[in-house]
């Protein structure tokens, strides 16, 4: 293993932005944040569709006001073919919600409320997530 | 006034992963590379996150009720089964293969990226069928 790459401060601070975000929606709203939750009820549930499309609306505007306010373009780096990412799409969508939750519903919402489950869960697809890269890795 | 909290909540959120560069595939599979070149970067996210939700959840959860609602609204679901594991498998090998979840998926839309725009089409499919085949635990 080498370490590569480490931005220990910037991940701790846009993490703890991430933490006040769900914390700001639980003290007003009485909901915890769960991306693919909100996704998934915005598309097939009526109960709360507008609070969850203007939450999925503010996901998608951050970057953009973030950008222009420090006048700086965001550049991520995606080198995964099409295929491999419409595959991977379907994966996530199917597992998210067939388990109830992704990196944010069971990884900080959960976790920040001890709830087993979501330990159980972010442990399991965090090993596998591991495993589907060294495999990856290997062919 | 709920509504505009659901979008300041989804603007901060975005802006946090900006900031954390998780909306960065690169960033979330050098995580993911343990045993190559790793990044630890997405662990100390969530150790960000969770010193914020942890202590303020428990003080939050002691109010009657919400600021601008009337009541709490979340999962109390504490069962263990086969469908929290089969999911949670189906999901790290997605993670893995694409190196994004629902979250980044969603703010990247913002990039015009046609890679990750398809992979949010595709997620939304899985989403559906889900919900059709009353598949969710």
């Amino acid at each position: 293993m080498n370490i590569v790459n480490f931005t220990p401060v910037t991940a701790t601070l846009g993490g703890m932005i991430i933490g006040l975000a769900v914390v700001i929606f639980f003290l007003f709203n009485g909901r915890l944040v769960g991306i693919s939750s909100i996704a998934a009820n915005a598309l097939t549930e009526k109960e709360n569709k507008f609070d969850n499309l203007l939450f999925l609306l503010g996901l998608i505007i951050g970057p953009i006001i973030f950008s222009l306010f420090v006048n700086k373009d965001i550049s991520i780096t995606i080198s995964n073919s099409f295929i491999l990412l419409i595959f991977a799409g379907l994966l996530v969508g199917l597992g998210t919600r067939i388990s109830g939750g992704c990196t944010s519903g069971h990884g900080i919402s959960g976790i920040g409320r001890f709830s087993l489950r979501s330990i159980i869960a972010t442990i399991t697809f965090m090993i596998v997530g591991v495993l589907t890269v060294l495999i990856k890795n290997f062919i | 006034m709920n509504k505009l909290i659901s979008l300041i909540s989804g603007i901060i959120f975005g802006i946090g992963l900006v900031i954390s560069q998780m909306i960065n595939p690169e960033k979330v599979l050098g995580f993911l590379d343990l045993f190559g070149n790793w990044d630890p970067s997405l662990a100390f996210v969530m150790i960000g996150a969770l010193i914020i939700t942890s202590p303020m959840f428990h003080l939050i959860k002691k109010k009657e009720k919400p600021l601008f609602v009337d009541s709490f609204n979340y999962s109390k679901n504490k069962e263990i089964n086969n469908k929290l594991i089969i999911g949670s498998v189906l999901f790290g090998a997605g993670w893995g293969l694409g190196g994004l979840c629902p979250g980044p998926a969603i703010s990247s839309i913002a990039l015009l990226n046609i890679n990750s725009i398809s992979f949010v089409v595709s997620m939304f499919f899985g989403f559906y069928l889900v919900k059709l085949f009353k598949l969710s635990s």
